[in-house]
């Protein structure tokens, strides 16, 4: 039995909406891979709940009018890895949430649940930072939306408000046509293990390929929340597809990075590795788009 | 409390079931105290080590973070439900036995159950696919790859194909 105070389950989101409001102490539960555990821990018993995980209208992925993605927020990792659309547009965040914990989390996980957590470490978050995903939330006033860098207030923090659930997560076209990329997890186990370091990387090539036009990076585990490597980012646009741009970008990364010492790795192993992903992720990127690392 | 208990139906191990439920239960404990199905063991509890796996619409899930009140309208399929009506073991319950895949047996019904979702796929995973998809169980006596073993070996005896 879990430690749990009530729970309320909503069949859709307006029902949320107004059991949110009702019930301003819940919290709310999707796939429950973190909320269960930490409830089991105690740091979150005896709470009230209430459960959207019954919400079937917010799983599955489309193009909406304006031809961006669109991701149900309780779309579990397993069905976006599968999801033909995301194979053919966005391929690196299939492969991003492939890293999520074990097969059975990817069951159960869902992206609404692991970017409302605000932890700098989920897999799926630093692909979206570097895919300039929007986030839409749904509350008592209606729908917003922000990018997801606005939604990342601190760590464990995110901008929901009160009554408020996450809906979706979208990808402008523009975000995503003529991109490719690559994220790169630094982990110690291949299965069941959190990211020491989690790196994000697409760029979009010249017509003859020989040319950066655009690159956009992110990082998990570098800061409190995920963040993009902006500095990096200015010094590599424009520049040819050659070894000395790979190497620039990945120095450049440490102007925009502050990882910090735990348990897991220490500050100066993980700015190493920081560099060397950067480098690797954008060489990929490159070679995904049709280029080569030129002389 | 208002909403303490919950009536819910789902078929389980292929029979309709209609059951009262408390809100606070995970379906470990639903299948484990309300149906005596002892196959799903309490390992962790806490989502890691795979011994409470069970097929929900055909997909794994660790029923320990699972809650039972989800489990409306779901079929739910655990070890017990593979048996034929005599009680007969399935190909890929034998094929444990036969690679010694099983030594304290504690991980084998939740591993069983991840195969059981590779096998109703009906196509050949390489070795490393099948590594990936059995990589949600921890397995304290047998080293693995007598467990990589039984799966390869029932995959392709019901692909028709013969070990290389
Ligand atoms: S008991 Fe459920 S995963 Fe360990
Ligand atoms: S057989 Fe003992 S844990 Fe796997």
């Amino acid at each position: 039995m879990y430690d749990i105070k009530a729970l309320y389950e909503a069949g859709s989101v307006e029902e949320a909406v107004s059991l949110l409001v009702e019930h301003p102490e819940a919290q709310i539960i999707a796939g429950g891979s973190d909320v269960l555990v930490q409830i089991r821990e105690g740091r979150r018993a005896g709470v009230e709940l209430v459960s959207i995980y019954g919400i079937d209208a917010l799983r599955g992925i489309c193009y909406d009018e304006e031809e961006a993605i669109r991701i149900g927020s309780l779309t579990s990792f397993s069905h976006i890895a599968a999801d033909p659309i995301i194979q053919e547009k966005f391929p690196v965040l299939g492969e991003a949430v492939s890293l999520v914990g074990g097969p059975q989390i990817r069951n159960i996980g869902t992206i609404g649940g692991n970017t409302c957590n605000g932890v700098t470490s989920a897999d799926s978050a630093s692909t979206l930072f570097a895919w300039d995903a929007v986030i839409e939330l749904t509350g008592p006033d209606g729908i917003r939306r922000l990018p997801i860098q606005e939604f990342y207030i601190k760590a464990g923090k995110v901008d929901l408000r009160p009554g408020e659930l996450q809906t979706a997560i979208l990808i402008p076209k523009k975000a995503y046509e003529g991109y490719t990329g690559r994220y790169i997890k630094y982990a110690m186990r291949e299965a069941m293990d959190i990211a020491n370091l989690g790196c994000s990387v697409n760029a979009k090539l010249s017509q003859d390929k020989k040319t950066i036009e655009d690159v956009r990076i992110a990082y998990g585990v570098a800061g409190p929340i995920p963040l993009r490597a902006v500095t990096a980012e200015a010094a590599v646009k424009g520049c040819r597809t050659d070894q000395k741009t790979i190497d620039a970008f990945g120095e450049a990364v440490l102007s925009d990075i502050h990882p910090r010492d735990s348990w897991r790795a220490s500050k100066a192993f993980r700015e190493h590795i920081a560099k060397v992903l950067a480098s690797r992720a954008l060489k990929e990127s490159v070679l995904r788009g049709g280029g080569e690392i030129c002389e | 409390m208002s909403n303490r208990y919950k009536l819910i139906k789902c078929t389980i191990n292929g029979k309709e079931r209609e059951v009262m439920i408390d809100v606070r239960a995970s379906l470990t404990d639903l299948l484990r105290n309300d149906f005596r199905l002892t196959s799903v063991k309490k390992g962790c509890e806490v989502g890691e080590c795979g011994a409470c796996n069970v097929l929900i619409n055909g997909e794994c899930f660790n029923s320990c973070i699972y809650l039972a009140v989800w489990a409306d309208g779901k079929e739910i399929l655990t070890l017990e439900g593979l048996s034929d009506p005599d009680g007969g073991i399935s190909d890929i319950q034998q094929a444990f036995i036969d690679e010694a895949a099983v030594q304290c047996g504690f991980c084998t019904p939740g591993a069983i159950m991840s195969a059981v979702e590779i096998l109703n796929e009906g196509r050949e995973l390489s070795d490393e696919e099948i590594r990936i998809r059995m990589s949600g169980h921890l397995c304290r006596c047998t080293g693995y790859e007598n467990i990589l073993r039984a799966v390869k070996k029932t995959m392709l005896k019901r692909l028709g194909k013969a070990e290389q």
